[in-house]
């Protein structure tokens, strides 16, 4: 029972993540900044804007709205992250301990946290929240649709097993999934995904501060706000991690092995990033579109491809 | 269900005080009703107790932006009233000076329209790329913005011939950045999306607003007060008026891009101008302005500025009278808004480069009768106070 609590709240749980979502924020911000010839914020930035929030900044409730669903969102939102990656990392990082979902619990529980951002909008009784909430609803029914597709699709590439640590296993003994044609499109459709479930450009129209002035998030200040801010650090780690579990083979963590899991993730970030800062953000309708018939289409034909061994 | 999406009187959009209430269906825009007057500065009443020299530092300070576009209206202004022709030498450092600035703030356009997409590289690339304008700007009048160079009857400060190689190396090196940002911008597929077919004015909305500048051309509105209305050393270089047709936003980004061209191209014909001209003839002296009544013009990066200046023969302006572009240019917010996507309609909003408070004016209105203020200062800040509470 203790080691499993510490599988929660140490590691690979709360403090792992937030440590390590905390860096990769960093990293995304310094090379924006590189990408933008700006100098790019010191290292424990991330950390210092997240105790600034909670503990110095005053927490400012809206007049109107529901005061507990608007409290509650990001501290569910928080919930459903950490939930995710443990049941992430215990099988990436070879943990068998504890809970080992499949991979559609894992689906499930990522999608908590946009779920929570948009309660928490709707719970605060401003308009411009509210047209950020509808977006995000938008945004969500159209990409949650590809990404259940693309892990079908993974599904069905592994031989139909459903757990995270099976997946992973059969990837270690026939090579990545990324290796193969319907691999690659996989891998850009998750990728594109991921852009969308991180709320970044193209997708931040949810939040897009020059049109709705950060849209679901614009009542939150103080404690609540870095809680938001705390579950978005980690999913900037979560989900590459799934990425590189789903289809680049997951971890080894013995000697050079290291060395491809950082290279593994850095690498995702840096895709991530860069897309991020070479787009303009699209809208909502262009953004539903381009899911729901393109990227579906590709899942379609990385299915196709797939069926003929590609 | 109609809800109302403000923007402003603080928003990220516009970095002005501004009130725009857009009455939104779902994400569509359905009226827009706009609330100016935020910041009153009071330029024309200070201009009626400053001396002509005095004036030309005032009216820099209408924008700090384009802020040689109003000393050069202001200059052709009282020219006209004096009937003084000033030194060639002059006048291609007035056009130097407007051209460069023309330069700096389309840059400066350009990065904001970046950042209102979202596409922030395209914004710290752009004000990275109009550093060097500014740089230009402090060598050769001492400031970087607010340029103090404009006086009756020519300019202040000369541009010795041996600053001219130094001029061309930087024009060069932004005519290579340029190039850069039209290709990244002319060429991105996801920035067509966005921008093409969006808030588009058509050439009949522009003669119905009356809209002016790269609004206008951008409409295929051929009009230019360069051209239209020679003044400075336009007549005397070549160069062309561009225009588009489609009069979307992208269209609008289009002309302004290929107008940074032309003005380096002004440019570079200025300072062959230049060394033809003898070093030092830069003003002639001018003892006395007359009485009388003139009008003045020049075209700001953002369209036409209007002076008007009454004199009685002293050396204060009795009536002065500013138009910025912007006053005109808001207007067709109605019709570039109204039937799009909020998303669409922010995007519509930036594309004409409004300048808030440089347009802003007060018109204080009397009782024929009595002879009292119809709304006096007493009366105005509650009014202002009654308005904000009724925002919440």
């Amino acid at each position: 029972m203790g080691k499993e609590l510490l599988y929660y709240l140490v590691f690979p749980g709360f403090i792992f993540l937030a440590f390590v979502g905390g860096l990769f924020s960093w990293a995304d911000r310094k090379i924006s900044a590189w990408v933008q010839f700006r100098k790019g914020p010191p290292l424990l930035q991330p950390f210092y804007d997240f105790f600034k929030l909670l503990l110095v900044k005053e927490t400012i409730l809206p007049s109107r709205g529901s005061k507990l669903t608007f409290l509650l969102a990001p501290v569910f939102g928080l919930a459903g992250a950490l939930l995710s990656g443990i049941m992430i990392l215990l099988p990436a990082f070879g943990l068998r301990q504890g809970f080992s979902g499949d991979v559609i619990v894992i689906f499930y529980m990522l999608t908590i946290p946009s779920l929570t951002y948009i309660i928490g909008a709707l719970a605060a009784g401003n308009p411009l929240a509210s047209v950020g909430a509808s977006r995000e609803v938008k945004l969500v029914i159209s990409y949650e649709l590809t990404f259940l597709l693309a892990i079908a699709a993974i599904i069905s590439k592994s031989g139909m097993v459903t757990g995270l640590h099976q997946i992973i296993a059969v990837q270690q003994s026939q090579g990545a999934f990324a290796g193969s044609f319907s691999g690659i499109l996989l891998v850009a459709v998750f990728v594109l995904c991921i852009q969308a479930k991180l709320g970044f450009v193209p997708f931040d129209m949810a939040e897009a501060e020059t049109e709705i002035t950060h849209g679901c998030f614009i009542e939150y200040s103080g404690a609540a706000y870095s809680l938001i801010k705390l579950t978005k650090y980690m999913m900037l780690f979560i989900l590459p991690a799934f990425l590189c579990a789903m289809l680049l083979g997951g971890f080894r963590f013995n000697g050079i092995g290291f060395l491809w899991a950082f290279l593994k993730l850095i690498g995702v970030l840096l895709l991530i990033t860069l897309i991020r800062n070479t787009n303009p953000r699209i809208r909502i309708d262009q953004a539903m579109r381009f899911f729901l018939i393109w990227m579906n289409l590709l899942v379609i034909v990385a299915i196709i491809l797939d069926y003929f061994n590609f | 269900m109609n809800k109302i999406i403000p923007i402003g009187p603080y928003h990220p959009l516009q970095e002005e005080p501004e009130l725009f209430r857009l009455y939104c269906e779902g994400e569509i825009v359905k009226d827009v009703k706009w609330e100016t007057g935020y910041n009153h500065r009071g330029i024309e009443k200070l201009s009626e107790s400053k001396t002509f020299d005095q004036v030309f530092f005032l009216v820099e300070r209408i924008c700090g932006i384009c802020s040689t576009s109003h000393p050069f209206a202001f200059a052709n202004c009282l020219e006209e009233i004096a009937g003084i022709d000033i030194p060639n030498r002059a006048k291609y450092i007035r056009s130097i000076i407007g051209e460069l600035e023309r330069l700096h703030s389309h840059l400066l356009w350009v990065g904001l329209a970046g950042h209102f997409l979202g596409y922030n590289t395209v914004f710290m690339w752009a004000w990275k790329y109009r550093e060097p304008v500014l740089d230009l700007f402090e060598m050769i009048t001492g400031n970087r913005n607010s340029y103090a160079m404009f006086k009756i009857g020519g300019v202040r400060r000369d541009i010795e011939n041996d600053k001219i190689q130094r001029i061309r190396e930087t024009l060069d090196h932004i005519r290579e950045k340029t190039d850069l940002l039209t290709g990244a911008i002319m060429d991105d597929p996801v920035i067509h999306a966005r921008t093409k077919g969006v808030g588009i004015l058509t050439r009949e909305d522009i003669l119905d607003f009356a809209a002016v500048g790269p609004t206008a051309r951008a409409s295929g509105v051929d009009i230019d007060i360069r051209r239209d209305d020679p003044y400075a050393a336009y007549p005397l270089v070549n160069w062309k008026v561009i225009t588009a047709r489609e009069g979307d936003v992208f269209a609008k980004a289009e002309v302004r891009l290929l107008e940074m061209y032309e003005s380096i191209s002004i440019i570079e014909q200025c300072l062959d101008g230049l060394k033809k001209e003898k070093e030092g003839d830069i003003a002639v002296v001018v003892d006395e302005i007359p009485e009388g009544m003139g009008t003045g013009r020049a075209e700001a990066p953002r369209g036409e500025v209007f002076h008007f200046v009454k004199t009685d023969g002293s050396n204060y302006p009795v009536r002065h009278k500013i138009r910025a572009p912007s006053y005109v240019n808001i207007a067709t917010f109605r019709k570039s808004c109204i039937g799009h996507t909020l998303s669409d309609a922010t995007l519509a909003l930036a594309a004409v480069d409004p300048c808030y408070c440089c347009t802003e004016r007060l018109a204080v209105a009397y009782d024929i009768d009595t002879g009292k203020k119809i709304l006096n200062g007493r009366e105005l800040v509650e009014l202002s106070a009654k308005r904000t509470c009724g925002l919440k």
